[in-house]
């Protein structure tokens, strides 16, 4: 009896989005008003960050650079909070000013749908919705030029 | 066989409790909960005359001093 309580308890195993998943559901549990970029037909980088976390900070410029080099060919990303405090997520944002989409995923409903490993973890869809790549970490010029070469491969497919 | 039910109860009740300790030690903080242990107030070198003391006791004491200069902030990553 106590294996199998210990087996059925939650959080013994993980089980988050792995390739060939589609994009979760991403209007529901928002706070926010804004409206999700359309992501038909588009290669999409969904990527988790929070404030209180220095490589997610880290991430942002790269983000930035890469929604400025790829947008125009139909590359999307929406960078997702999960900051339980509404101020810590808005004053992180007043100082970055991120040129990509960000949602606030403030009761962790997103997050906890789609399980993720560690902080930052962001995921490649290719144009046909399915997810291809998984980026756990940001390590800096590695992680950007990963991203690059996976974002350019990923534009060159047909839908 | 019969079975006597002043010590069949407890002993399930035990077994009861084992077990829901057990699960519970399966529970984790999910990597996007962490946001309260990174806070200013969850660093332990927030003080650096506390730090300076810790240091001082570990060296003198221990005969160990250093390796808590790794840059952390409760994200599980980097």
């Amino acid at each position: 009896m106590a294996l199998l309580l210990v087996v059925l308890c939650p959080g013994s195993a993980w089980a988050g989005l792995k390739p060939g998943d589609p994009i979760p559901a991403l209007d529901h549990g928002v706070s926010s008003a804004a409206t999700v970029p359309p992501t038909d037909g588009r290669v999409v980088l969904l990527d988790f960050w929070a404030s209180w976390c220095p490589p997610c900070k880290a991430s942002f410029p790269a983000l930035a650079r890469l929604h400025r080099d790829y947008a125009s060919r139909g590359f999307v990303i929406i960078a997702v909070g999960v900051d339980e405090k509404v101020s810590a997520h808005e004053a992180f944002l007043r100082r970055l000013e991120p040129p990509f989409f960000t949602l606030h995923d403030r009761d962790g409903r997103i997050v906890s749908d789609v399980n993720v490993p560690a902080m930052p973890t962001s995921y490649m869809f290719a144009r046909d919705g399915r997810l291809r790549f998984i980026h756990t970490g940001f390590h800096g010029k590695v992680s950007e030029a990963a991203l690059r070469e996976q974002i350019e491969s990923l534009l060159d497919e047909k839908e | 066989m019969q079975t006597n039910p002043s010590r069949t109860v407890p002993a399930l009740a035990l077994m009861m409790l084992v077990a829901l300790l057990a699960g519970c030690g399966t529970v984790r903080v999910q990597p996007w909960e962490r946001g309260v242990l990174g806070e200013y107030s969850m660093r332990p070198d927030r003080d650096p005359l506390a730090a300076a003391l810790g240091e001082h006791t570990f060296f003198s004491r221990e005969a160990t001093g250093g390796g808590r200069a790794v840059g952390g902030s409760s994200c599980g990553c980097n």
